[in-house]
């Protein structure tokens, strides 16, 4: 093993330095929406009812999915420290294989849900007078939306630094910066999944 | 290092990645929002003091357009003035120069987060044009309110009727800026940590450097949840889910929680970046160290951690536990500590100080006398829920809240614009126009905004168009306080005009700035030429003194750039 230096402020690369903060902001915003879900989730024990409707094993393979596409990533950041353009090229081409798959499993359970009725605003629901369970599924659409909006921009930030550095021939540390931002989008994730379909 | 290159008009207005080229994009557009807030502002008092009269420029106000003009001169000076001038203007002039670097570390980025900015303006003012006219909701946009008739219970309505409203366009409006200005703050906190000069550690950064970082730090924590909030807000008006719909369960109460506990961190975001300027022209103007460097950075950190725990003090009459307000008193009268602890300490850096009264030094001054005295002093009692009760939503509060805000948002950026102008244009701004738009705004600031408390004291209500009906809101002196007050702004308002003639005149005709170093101050933007050339620097300096060093017993002139060898 070789030792691990302590990094001033200065010697930290920029591009590290600016995704960390850019994940602290993201954590805040997350944050707000998961406290705010727990605490209607304390107050109101029917919305256990509702995430007996979602589909826990869609979930559970996303998991995995988004989990696998994490390795994914280290190894394309070990590959980009080696400067291997095409190990770098096939790790991160999984990556984005996975977020499309994750996307795939998520539209299925869409799907789904929208044909059972349990939609964003919910009229249904509100019509049946559960009024207070319609706004599980707002909460569940969008957290879960906006964790999929976040799939796509991650996939997006590997996909364009992958062909800068390909092409350039430069900027190896990017392939870092769009990989911490791919393990945010993983770790909200892991969030997400037990307090949206596994307490009932 | 660059070579100074001129460019065309397009390339510097529009696609110019020099931070001093974009600060100067951000304040130009400012200048632009402030001249409509103002207007706004000027139509209402015009209307509080005259009812039935046909203002200037306007014409006949209906109780709608007083909310709308209200609602908006709210948004647009507490968004777009205080956070736009004192985090994108501010961090972007000072920042980079002052840590002794060419540009901030990502400019691509800096140049994108002005074009955010840009579109959020666009979308704000696009809103006073939907067919259904402005939003006039009140700058807080509670709901129910501000879900408008789109609720559960309302016929159905397209989703163009829903979306082209200001409700809609506004919210877009501040979740863009808010986009821009976290992008903003991540730029300047990797350029602050990670771009500084040889010899520069954080101790020895200038400190409104630590003011502004330490704000947009504060503005990234708080301002997320809103941003949540902000998202749901929307949706709740778009799609019609019920996340404030209290018939499903929801809470009207969680807006409110989510935009105070954004909302008063902000007044500290917007106060911190002044204070950091004041700081900078007063240890300057009085030859002396500033006393307690890091007694005030302490302070500030303990302020910054005590201002998200103070958030419910807006909502003392909105239904929550009263063993809450105590709670929340008590944190409000505890964190005027911490500020009381920096004032002293500028004030300490004054006594026995060879005191200059520049022009720049006189609008610091008035910002702490203005700040302390009145702002700052009536907050204590606000701050205590037995009195805010009694007070709140008159117009007491509104002059709090501008005897807090005008001396550190208007005064603060003037004292800025006074003290930098030469430095970063290369030609000075004239004094006795200075001299004369410093007096007016003084004066008619105190005029326009004391009679406000004695008729918020004596009932008058900030959010009621007409006041006729309140026999008690007629009987004599309250008419004159309110002719006076109304005046007083009106006056105020031309008197900004004398600053703008200044700006413009100087900017092409002023006297040629000589010195590179006109107010003999240490930090290092002092130390280049007068405009900087692009990159700021023709040899990067080295530092070895703190920037505060002024006589020093070993030196033989009384001030001591930090890169002096």
């Amino acid at each position: 093993m070789e030792k691990i230096k302590k990094l001033t402020w200065r010697e930290i690369p920029q591009a590290r330095l600016a995704v960390w903060t850019l994940i602290a902001g993201e954590f805040v915003i997350f944050g707000g929406l998961i406290v705010m879900y727990i605490l209607n989730r304390l107050k109101y024990e029917s919305w256990g009812e509702m995430a007996q409707h979602t589909n826990v094993w869609a979930g559970t393979i996303n998991t995995f999915v988004l989990l696998t596409s994490s390795y994914f990533v280290v190894k394309a950041h070990e590959a980009a420290v080696h400067k291997n353009k095409a190990q770098i090229k096939k790790w991160i081409w999984l990556t984005i294989v996975c977020a499309f798959m994750f996307l795939g499993i998520k539209s299925y359970e869409y799907t789904h849900e929208i044909m059972h009725g349990f939609t964003l605003p919910g009229k249904h629901l509100v019509a049946e007078g559960l009024g207070v369970e319609s706004r599980y599924w707002s909460f569940y659409y969008t957290m879960t939306g906006l964790h999929g909006l976040h799939v796509i921009a991650g996939a997006l930030a590997l996909f364009f630094v992958m062909r800068n550095v390909t092409k350039t021939d430069k900027n190896y540390q990017r392939i870092e910066a769009a990989g911490l931002y791919w393990h945010m989008v993983d770790i909200i994730w892991i969030f997400l999944f037990p307090l949206i379909y596994l307490i009932h | 290092m660059n070579t100074h290159k001129k460019h065309g008009f397009w390339h510097r207005y529009f696609f110019s990645l020099d931070h001093k080229d974009i600060g100067f994009q951000y304040m130009l557009t400012i200048f632009f929002m402030v001249s409509i807030g103002g207007f706004f502002a000027y139509v209402f008092r015009m209307h509080l003091a005259f009812p039935d009269m046909k203002v200037p420029l306007f014409g006949l106000v209906t109780n709608k357009d007083y909310n709308m003009l209200i609602t908006n001169h709210g948004l647009i000076m507490m968004m777009w003035l205080a956070l736009g001038m004192l985090l994108a203007v501010a961090g972007n002039f000072l920042i980079p120069i002052m840590i002794g670097t060419d540009d901030m570390a990502f400019p691509k980025l800096n140049k994108i987060s002005y074009w955010i900015f840009l579109l959020s303006v666009i979308l704000m003012i696009a809103s006073f044009f939907m067919p259904k006219g402005g939003l006039g909701v009140g700058w807080t946009l509670y709901p129910p309110l501000s879900v408008g008739d789109f609720g559960y219970n309302t016929p159905y309505k397209s989703f163009a009727d829903r979306f082209f409203t200001a409700n809609t366009f506004v919210l877009l409006a501040i979740a863009f800026e808010f986009t821009s200005l976290l992008m903003g703050g991540i730029n300047f906190f990797v350029t602050t940590l990670n771009k500084r000069a040889k010899g520069m550690s954080l101790l020895k950064m200038p400190m409104v450097v630590w003011m502004i970082n330490i704000a947009n730090l504060l503005f990234m924590f708080s301002v997320g949840p809103l941003v949540a909030g902000t998202f749901m807000l929307l949706l709740d008006i778009n799609v019609g889910t019920g996340f404030y719909d209290a018939y499903r369960g929801g809470d009207p109460l969680l807006w409110e929680h989510l935009f105070w506990f954004f909302g008063h961190p902000e007044v500290y975001v917007i106060l911190l970046p002044p204070l950091g300027i004041l700081a900078e022209i007063i240890s300057v103007n009085s030859r002396k160290p500033l006393f307690g460097y890091k007694f005030i950075l302490t302070l500030t950190l303990i302020a910054a951690v005590l201002s998200t725990m103070v958030w419910a003090h807006h909502q003392f009459v909105a239904g929550i536990d009263p063993r809450a307000a105590t709670v929340f008193s008590i944190f409000t009268i505890i964190i005027s500590l911490p500020f009381a602890g920096i004032i002293l300490a500028y004030i300490a850096t004054l006594w026995k100080g060879d005191l200059r009264f520049t022009l720049p030094m006189k609008w610091a001054l008035g910002a702490v006398a203005l700040f302390t005295l009145l702002g700052g002093f009536t907050g204590l009692h606000l701050g205590a829920s037995v009195f805010d009760i009694y007070a709140h939503d008159t117009s007491f509060v509104v002059a709090h809240f501008h005897y807090t805000l005008f001396p550190t948002v208007i005064f603060g950026s003037f004292a800025a614009i006074y003290f930098w102008f030469s430095k970063f244009s290369g030609r000075k701004l004239n004094q006795t126009l200075g001299n004369l738009h410093f007096w007016l705004t003084f004066i008619f600031f105190n005029g326009f905004a004391f009679p406000l408390f004695l008729l918020g004291l004596a009932g008058q209500h900030r959010r009621i168009a007409d006041y006729r009906q309140f026999e008690f809101l007629m009987q004599d002196p309250l008419p004159l306080y309110r002719k006076i007050a109304t005046i007083s702004a009106v006056i105020l308002i031309l008197s900004q005009f004398i600053f703008l003639f200044n700006f413009i005149w100087s900017l092409k005709r002023g006297k040629k700035e000589t010195e590179d170093n006109p107010w003999q101050a240490n930090t290092l933007e002092w130390q280049t030429s007068s405009p900087p050339p692009h990159g700021n620097f023709k040899v990067y300096p080295v530092v070895n003194y703190g920037p505060y060093e002024y006589n020093r017993p070993d030196k033989d002139k009384d001030f001591t750039p930090q890169n002096e060898i």
